[in-house]
């Protein structure tokens, strides 16, 4: 890196006032340098840390180091290493971040999230963020030595460390059945499952690279499952749109534009005649929207389960991809054998072709779905299109000819 | 840079205990890593398992092998790899090993 780290130089310019980061109190939104500034006042790697990044604005440039390989005794991932390239002004043994594992549908106890603030305001720096774009509840900034020891209180407390690194990464799922009439699934549950089912994945590094699964109750999907997770569970039914007529008919007579309505529907499987609302359920793609515009007339069907999608996530070696239909349903009841034994295929299969730092879905892009279905042994069905109207080329294998 | 001392020798070692001059490794430099990193009284045969194929590994292809083939070549589950060393495979074994450290695992 070009910046002349010279800690001298760097001491004196922390005593020009004002700092720039005052600037970050300004404004209508609540910003994080309050937060800082309190906890400074009693915690001093929070004011190294607070320090540093005041420097960092002056320099334009980040002041903590690339990697650090800091874990837990018996776990590959959790802990995130950082290093400060000024030790002498920043956090002397490291300020590393803690992903700690939320509960499902982040529901806590007032009584809990209390103590894991004591835990860390004893160990840490006192701040986190709750909750990090994983889903974990992140703390931020805890040196070296205190590691091992704020680890085993978190675990007192009854909290868990989520993932990090090359392991299957904290799930996430939205509220489901707790909250929200249009679970159609019980992602709580699933949740839960698969977290205690899969710890061994979660807290040791396997595979070629990270793996996430989202969890979404209905296809309004509300933690952008579809986007961002290697493996998107998202709830949908299979026979027919519920119709309360009558309730129609009342969301008509109170103004309700169902002509526009009808109009938007992405497939035109609607039609109204001024007195009956047709659904041509072959048609529907379960997207929704008529059913979020009219939620005391309409209801999703009764034969529930979900959709699996495979391969969504942000841009780093490929372009951001959007996850591909694998399954177009199915059931998701207790013990989830059949979603289990599928995950454990698809593991295998990308830890033995995969390689070092490769998602799932860039290898199957690599490889062909031709090749992930077969090693998984599902069908190639219609609903596996790649993008809008686009044929996902599923070719024959030539001893497959007559 | 941090350094560990040995039987009068210094080693420079990175925050996280690396060894930073590779050339300096010795079993008996190993020997010492494993205790004070790892808690380890004795390294028996089967850490020298795989400590000597992670060194193999490394001086063949210039970097630590994956996970799988750890377990595969040496036959020990991942969970056994964690026993032999509590700190894992790479912050445990490699560092042991005298391999560098594995890159950003975010
Ligand atoms: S995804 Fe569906 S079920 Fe889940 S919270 Fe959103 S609307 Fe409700
Ligand atoms: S759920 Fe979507 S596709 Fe199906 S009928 Fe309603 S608007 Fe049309």
């Amino acid at each position: 890196m070009s910046l002349e780290l010279n800690i001298d130089e760097l001491k004196k310019e922390l005593e020009k006032k004002p700092w720039l980061i005052e600037e970050l109190k300004k404004g209508p939104w609540p910003g994080f340098i309050t937060e800082y500034e309190r906890m400074a006042a009693r915690k001093e790697i929070t004011k190294r840390m607070m320090c540093q990044l005041e420097l960092s604005y002056r320099n334009r440039t980040t002041l903590w180091k690339h990697g650090g390989a800091v874990t837990v005794k018996g776990y590959g991932g959790g802990v995130i290493g950082r290093y400060s390239m000024i030790p002498e002004i920043g956090p002397p043994s490291g300020s590393h971040t803690f992903r700690v594992n939320q509960p499902a549908g982040w529901f806590y106890k007032t009584d809990k999230l209390r103590a894991i603030c004591e835990v860390w305001e004893k160990y840490g720096s006192g701040l986190m963020n709750l909750h990090g774009s994983t889903g974990d509840i992140i703390l931020l900034g805890v040196d070296s030595p205190e590691v091992q020891e704020c680890f085993e209180n978190l675990l007192d407390v009854g909290y868990d460390l989520g993932g990090s690194g090359s392991v299957l990464r904290s799930l996430s799922c939205c509220k489901g059945p707790a909250l929200c009439e249009w679970a159609l699934i019980d992602t709580l549950d699933l949740y839960h499952d698969l977290t205690m089912t899969y710890q061994d994945y979660l807290h040791r590094p396997h595979w070629p690279y990270k793996f996430k699964i989202k969890i979404s109750g209905c296809p309004n999907d509300c933690v952008a499952a579809k986007g961002r997770a290697d493996l998107a569970v998202i709830g949908t039914w299979r026979d027919e749109i519920q119709i309360d007529q009558e309730e129609v008919r009342n969301y008509v007579k109170s103004g309700l534009d169902i002509e526009h309505i009808v109009k938007n529907c992405p497939t035109k499987a609607m039609s109204w005649d001024g007195n009956e609302l047709k659904i041509d359920n072959k048609e529907c793609v379960r997207c929704m929207y008529c059913i979020n515009k009219m939620p005391k007339a309409l209801k999703p069907g009764k034969d529930r389960g979900a959709t699996l999608l495979l391969g969504g996530k942000a841009t780093i070696l490929h372009t951001a991809f959007i996850g591909w239909v694998i399954v177009p349903f199915m059931k998701i009841e207790k013990p989830y054998k059949e979603l289990k034994e599928l995950l454990e295929k698809m593991w295998d299969w990308w830890d033995e072709h995969g390689r070092y730092r490769e998602r799932i879905g860039e290898l199957v892009y690599r490889l062909g779905m031709n090749e992930f279905l077969r090693a998984v042994g599902l069908p190639a069905v219609p609903q596996m299109v790649w993008h809008p109207r686009n044929n996902p080329y599923i070719f024959w294998r030539p001893e497959e000819l007559e | 840079m941090p350094e560990i001392e040995f039987k009068g020798q210094k080693y420079i070692v990175d925050e996280d205990g690396f060894l930073q001059e590779p050339e300096k490794w010795s079993p008996e430099l190993a020997e010492h890593m494993a205790k004070i990193y790892e808690g380890i009284d004795k390294l028996t045969d089967e850490h020298w398992k795989v400590i000597n194929f992670l060194r193999d590994y490394f001086k063949k292809y210039g970097i630590a092998p994956p996970i799988r083939i750890l377990c595969k070549t040496t036959g020990f589950s991942l969970q056994k790899i964690y026993e032999l060393f509590p700190s894992g495979p790479a912050n445990g074994a490699c560092k042991v090993a005298g391999l560098p450290k594995p890159t950003g695992c975010v």
